[in-house]
């Protein structure tokens, strides 16, 4: 058995569930996918329930190997996060900055919260921790600007649900592109700012290292990930959604290690067969 | 003061009563006796309106009452009867007194009071706030009847109403009717009993697989039985 | 181990502080199911009573029907209600989604169905005595239903109070009509949930704790309703 812990917003787009059919068949293992918000992907490892974890988040990956919970960490896919909302764009945004955009919504969400307002996960999730790093990077306490008025909605939902409300609400708010495109036909959204360093969004695995919990399966979690770095699973990463939506959900991380600023041995290389064997506490 | 003419009254399927006549007049108790089964409380029932007749009329003071639904109200207003096991509302025993009283919308005073005189002529002083659980079998049966007196009927209909009752208590209700009795209170009671029926009643009526065989004064009934029937039902239970 | 002891002594400290966060979500959830259960009686007592007093052809199809919907999926309420609501359903123009209100709504309908059944039931566990000795004390027919009903009081209110129950720990309608905003539609349940997907497991172990609680006491009183009261 090979316990999986990821995100929703990975999960949700039905990647991984193309991927575990095709996985179960070549190495004949039962896997098991659980999928929450990255706090709770994490750390649901931590505790030793799960074998990998595959989230997105950079700050959280490094604490959860430093602290010897993982591994080692090798990327995969990557995709951006946009800034989406009413097609009519109440606030202006569309051909700003993402800073330029965070603080024009928040500024006129506070003069009038009934016609612009800002939906955020609130859960802790990587979209949501990518949200506060972009209210931070346009020079705002986040706190602050959670608690300034009624214009900061904060949902305590999933990716797809806060989407739902966001389009309800005519909002904006801070999505991945792959959940979009999966809802986006439920949604009277437009994807409004989609460009941006700082809106990259890095797809990790991560084995959970067995000098911690020995009895976990560090093998097959070894296989997985380099399945996903193989030639089929990268080409695979590189078509999903073409078939459904008309364009792929995500990029391949080979041959992009440098735009995705993920390095060496970390980006897309298999590890190596003795890798569970060399893990130290 | 109430009349039944060749009442017939059928459940499922089968006659229970077979064209029933009787009259009762102002201030006369009636007793109806009769075997188990022969269709007593159906009667009681038929003249309480609370069931209608498959056949017959039954009149009160004078008028048909037998198909209208307000006529029948304000007949049913004017009469009272206590049931073979009376039901006790879920309240205090004051409460439930006063019940008859509330709904003809009586004030809290007078029906206080009112409800306070009954109980006291039932023997229940000091009972007003009782609930109704915690009531013997004989304390219901008189919370009953104190329940239905208080709303001064011009007709009672008692349904083996000192069947539970230990013979003390009897006597007192027995002497309760009597005096109600006088008053001009008319009464018809169903009763085993044939030895209160002797006691108490002006009149006798006895019935037997649906028919009322014969009627008259207790003398008459219990002297001079005009059918074996009769005589055989007031020897035997009469123990003579 | 040590994190569910460790998690329960942080709980009972926010909840003996009054922390305003559990609070706030505590309030909030008492009054969404507080108001859903009123308006619930107010309605389904006397479609209950209708339903109970008269005879008609499809009576039993009828009680059986309310008695299936006890179990309403509560998702599957929540998204019918959430058609309606939502801008593009037929009561989009009154932007009841995502509010308290909308919320109410869900609720109500979802616990009709237990109510008015369990309303019928009690009205039918009055036995036909009763009727008959208000009526022989001269009861008009309205003066007669009322006594009906007050001689099942109990098990009325026991009713209600199952449908408050279910109201205040349901999760699917709260969460899909409500969308769990902090500060505005988050209550009991959906706030647990949340709680327990970011793993605060302290704050998820107060408002369980609280959860618990009312439904205790909720059925204690449920319980005394039909205990004490009956003979």
């Amino acid at each position: 058995m090979l316990r999986i812990s990821t995100t929703t917003s990975l999960y949700d787009t039905g990647l991984l569930d193309e991927i575990e059919d095709i996985f179960e068949g070549l190495y004949n293992v039962d896997v098991q996918i659980v999928s929450g918000g990255t706090g709770i992907a994490i750390e649901r490892a931590e505790k030793g329930d799960a074998d990998l974890i595959l989230v997105h988040d950079l700050a959280r990956e490094r604490k959860f190997i430093e602290e010897g919970y993982g591994l080692s960490r090798t990327c995969f896919a990557y995709n951006y996060f946009i800034i989406v909302g009413p097609e009519a764009d109440p606030a202006g945004i569309k051909e700003m900055n993402v800073s330029e955009a965070m603080k024009t919504i928040m500024e006129q969400g506070i003069a009038d919260p009934d016609k612009i307002k800002f939906v955020s996960r609130g859960d802790d999730s990587g979209t949501h921790a990518r949200e506060k790093l972009l209210w931070d990077r346009a020079g705002f306490n986040y706190t602050e600007v959670a608690t300034s008025g009624r214009w900061y909605v904060e949902a305590g939902q999933p990716m797809g649900q806060t989407l739902l409300m966001t389009s309800e609400m005519r909002g904006y708010t801070l999505c991945d592109t792959s959940t979009f495109a999966a809802y986006r036909s439920d949604l009277d959204l437009v994807p409004l700012i989609e460009e941006g360093d700082d809106l990259l969004n890095v797809y990790a695995a991560i084995p959970v290292n067995p000098a911690v919990y020995p009895e976990t399966n560090c093998e097959m979690a070894r296989n997985f990930v380099n399945y996903l770095v193989s030639d089929e699973g990268q080409s695979l990463i590189a078509e999903y959604g073409t078939e459904t939506i008309g364009k792929p959900l995500f990029n391949p991380a080979r041959g992009n290690c440098d735009l995705i600023g993920c390095s060496g041995d970390e980006c897309s290389v298999p590890l190596a067969d003795d890798r569970c064997n060399m893990a130290e506490a | 003061m109430i009349e039944a003419r060749g009442v017939w009254a059928r459940r499922g399927g089968t006659d229970i009563l077979k064209g029933v006549s009787l009259e009762v007049d102002e201030g006369e108790i009636l007793a109806v006796i009769g075997p188990t089964g022969s269709g007593k409380t159906t009667l009681l029932r038929l003249l309480n309106l609370l069931d209608h007749p498959d056949g017959g009329k039954v009149l009160f003071d004078g008028t048909d009452v037998s198909k209208d639904e307000r006529s029948r109200f304000s007949a049913r207003r004017r009469m009272a009867m206590v049931f073979q096991k009376p039901t006790i509302f879920n309240l205090t025993v004051e409460k439930n007194v006063s019940y008859g009283l509330r709904i003809r919308g009586v004030s809290g005073q007078a029906r206080r009071d009112r409800s306070r005189a009954a109980l006291r002529d039932v023997g229940l002083s000091g009972y007003e706030n009782r609930r109704a659980f915690s009531l013997s079998g004989g304390e219901a049966q008189r919370v009953a009847l104190a329940r239905a007196l208080v709303t001064e009927p011009e007709l009672l209909l008692l349904d083996e109403a000192t069947a539970n009752l230990d013979p003390r208590t009897a006597e007192t209700i027995e002497d309760l009717i009597r005096r109600a009795g006088g008053d001009g209170l008319s009464v018809v009671m169903a009763t085993h009993d044939l030895d209160q029926a002797r006691r108490l009643s002006d009149s006798v009526a006895v019935l037997v697989g649906g028919e009322m065989v014969q009627m008259g004064s207790p003398d008459d009934i219990f002297e001079r039985p005009e059918s074996d029937v009769v005589a055989r039902f007031v020897r035997a239970r009469s123990g003579w | 181990m040590d994190e569910i002891a460790a998690g329960l002594v942080r709980a009972a400290e926010m909840i003996l502080a009054l922390d305003p966060t559990v609070v706030e979500i505590t309030t909030k959830s008492l009054a969404i199911a507080l108001t859903s259960t009123a308006i619930a009686a107010i309605l389904t007592v006397p479609i209950g009573g209708l339903i109970h007093f008269h005879n008609f052809r499809g009576k039993r199809v009828v009680v059986n029907l309310i008695q299936t919907l006890y179990s309403l999926p509560t998702v599957t309420v929540g998204l019918v209600v959430f058609l309606l609501l939502s801008r593009s359903g037929p009561l989009g123009s009154f932007g009841l989604l995502f509010t308290p209100w909308g919320m109410v709504i869900g609720q109500t309908i979802l616990i009709m169905p237990i109510i008015t059944g369990l309303t019928i039931a009690a009205l039918s566990g009055v036995g036909p005595a009763v009727r008959d000795t208000a009526v022989s004390l001269g009861a008009s027919k309205f003066q007669a239903i009322f006594t009906i009903m007050a001689e099942a009081r109990a098990a009325m209110l026991a009713a209600v109070l199952l449908g408050f129950g279910r109201a205040l720990s349901e999760v699917g309608v709260a969460m899909m009509i409500g969308g769990n905003i902090r500060g505005y539609t988050r209550v009991l349940t959906t706030a647990i949930a949340l709680e327990t997907s970011r793993g605060d497991v302290e704050l998820s172990m107060a408002l369980g704790i609280i959860l618990i609680s009312i439904s205790l006491i909720v059925n204690l009183l449920v319980n005394r309703a039909q205990g004490n009261w009956w003979s």
